[in-house]
């Protein structure tokens, strides 16, 4: 993989003027295309602040973001990345294909067009049957599904997802991590994945990027040369378990700055 | 939380049919009104045997008989005119017209006003003072204005009635405009960030996402407006002279109200009436219209 770089960091730093926070120091990342990468570390590490810095929903203070070869603002206006929030942040009166829909609607396709990629969308995401359903009759698992089939419907070369399934209970979690890499796997998008589950990066990712808190930093990354496709049984693979480790490891050593609590959290 | 596996709806519990169901509430309406109606007559009874005058004397006209009231309906108000109910039937087809009209014109004005306020900062700190201000001026005072700025220059159809409608959209909009602000700001944030992403324009944000968001917040406020604009049109008739409608009928049946008590409150009952039609068709429409979840319903 030596195509240029989907997302390139540069030197950036972000701080919030009000108490003086310095969420991100100096980050430096590139990003090879068909790439799933990773973002872990504990609550206020600024993870989610560097999602939404490459998503260009926050502009840093220095540095320079670069998506697609473009600037991070050029990069939205031109609908290059999808985005999963930790909710689904679907429209309720909106039924799920027309959800789906929303950002087809906002490129312009004509219906016909979108009702064909709608459907194939509900297919990805084995929802065919709940097309005309409002998103409050769907279990909370299936409302992600939909927010993902509709962060891919327009094919970006982009996926953005901030904790997406953070709400959801382990087993639940730990299908949609499966159904996940699938859908990654057909629609070959390089994927920014926001986690604070060490086992849910290393499952799903070819790297996995630490960060430490106060001022957000990149802590080191961590190659995960597991095979894909991943399945049930490379959750019990000794390999796994050393890259576990090695995260865990990764995320103590440069955990000086962590409060008690948060250290806790990352077990 | 396991139902992503290919799984079933969760399911509401079984309901009895709509039939049954619309048949209970109806039930319910009418018991209460009649328990409502027996109320008035067990307190006159009481008040009449003891001989109480507090907090007022009770005889039959402060307290006709409902059964007078009823019966006023189907007699003549005037000798050689047709019965009461006929009379206030007609009235009220006119009192609907003005109030129809100023509250269609008051939701919108109140709905494109909050639209207006919603984008501008400046607009909306200089006269949301102004549009609260508005609404503290009592309605009597400024309706004859009303009538003598706006009358003159309605075409002729118009001529009367127009100015009522002005009156009663004068009531109807403010509800309106301050419950669709508050729900064009209610947009979930992330929702609005999730737009965002789409590099969506603003008149998009606002179609897809903002006015979707504020439909119930809407919704309560035309609730509240259905029936002041009802209110607002009997009032605007009373500066305005106008007898073909509710306010002017109440007027001259106020005159005569020691002598013939029942025909201001038959009146009295079919006003309520159409207020609460007005209500429910709000409710109605809303019923149709708002998809939402049921937490997000008003």
């Amino acid at each position: 993989m030596t195509d240029a770089p989907v997302v390139r960091l540069a030197n950036v730093t972000k701080t919030f003027p009000q108490g003086n926070v310095t969420a991100l120091q100096d980050i430096d990342l590139d990003l090879v295309p068909g790439e799933f990468v990773s973002l872990i570390g504990p609550s206020g590490c600024g993870k989610s602040t560097l999602l939404r810095v490459i998503g260009d929903l926050i502009e840093p203070t220095s540095g320079t973001v670069t998506v697609n070869g473009k600037t991070a603002r050029g990069a939205r206006n031109d609908g290059d990345y999808g985005i999963v929030f930790q909710d689904a942040v679907l429209f309720d009166w909106r039924t799920v294909a027309k959800n789906i829909a929303l950002p087809l609607e906002m490129l312009g396709w004509d219906r016909d067009r979108r009702s064909a990629r709608v459907r194939e969308m509900l297919e990805l995401v084995e929802l065919g049957a709940f097309a005309e359903h409002h998103p409050w009759q769907l279990s909370g698992g299936m409302q992600q599904r939909v927010a993902i089939a509709r962060a891919l419907a327009f094919e970006p070369a982009l996926l953005l997802m901030d904790e997406p399934f953070g709400a959801l209970d382990e087993m639940t979690r730990e299908r949609l991590n499966l159904e996940l890499l699938s859908i990654w796997e057909k629609a070959g998008s390089t994927v920014v994945f926001v986690t604070h589950s060490i086992s849910e990066a290393v499952f799903l990712s070819n790297r996995v990027v630490v960060m430490s808190p106060r001022p957000g930093r990149i802590a080191g990354i961590v190659e995960i040369d597991l095979p894909y496709p991943r399945t049930v049984e490379t959750r019990e693979e000794p390999r796994y378990f050393e890259l576990v480790t090695a995260v865990r490891e990764l995320l103590r050593s440069r955990g000086e700055h962590l409060l008690p609590e948060e250290e806790a959290n990352l077990a | 939380m396991n139902a992503a596996v290919a799984s079933p709806l969760p399911r509401r519990p079984a309901r009895r049919a709509p039939i049954v169901r619309a048949l209970a509430r109806a039930g319910l309406v009418v018991g209460v009104v009649v328990l409502l109606l027996a109320l008035w007559e067990l307190y006159r009874w009481i008040w009449t045997s003891a001989g109480w005058t507090w907090p007022f004397l009770v005889n039959d006209t402060s307290m006709p008989h409902i059964w007078t009231i009823f019966k006023a309906f189907g007699q003549p108000a005037q000798v050689n005119q047709p019965s009461l109910i006929t009379v206030l039937l007609h009235k009220t087809a006119f009192t609907a017209k003005e109030a129809a009209a100023g509250f269609g014109i008051g939701a919108a004005i109140g709905f494109a006003l909050a639209v207006v306020l919603f984008h501008s900062r400046l607009l909306q700190r200089g006269f949301l003072p102004y549009i609260v201000a508005s609404q503290t001026v009592p309605i009597l005072a400024i309706a004859p204005m009303v009538v003598v700025w706006v009358n003159p220059k309605l075409p002729g159809p118009l001529q009367g009635w127009g100015a009522v409608a002005v009156i009663a959209t004068y009531l109807t909009f403010f509800p309106v405009t301050i419950n669709t602000l508050r729900g064009l700001r209610a947009a979930d944030p992330r929702a609005v960030d999730l737009m965002r992403t789409y590099a969506a324009s603003r008149w998009a944000v606002l179609w897809k996402l903002r006015v979707p968001s504020s439909l119930p917040y809407l919704f309560s406020a035309l609730r509240l407006s259905a029936t002041a604009s009802v209110v607002g049109a009997i009032i605007g008739e009373l500066p305005t002279g106008l007898q073909n409608g509710l306010g002017g009928a109440i007027f001259n049946f106020n005159q005569y109200y020691s002598i013939e008590p029942q025909e201001l409150w038959a009146t009295n009952v079919i006003a309520a009436l159409l207020g609460i039609a007005f209500f429910l068709i709000v409710v109605l429409v809303e019923r149709t219209v708002v998809r939402r979840a049921p937490e997000n319903v008003a």
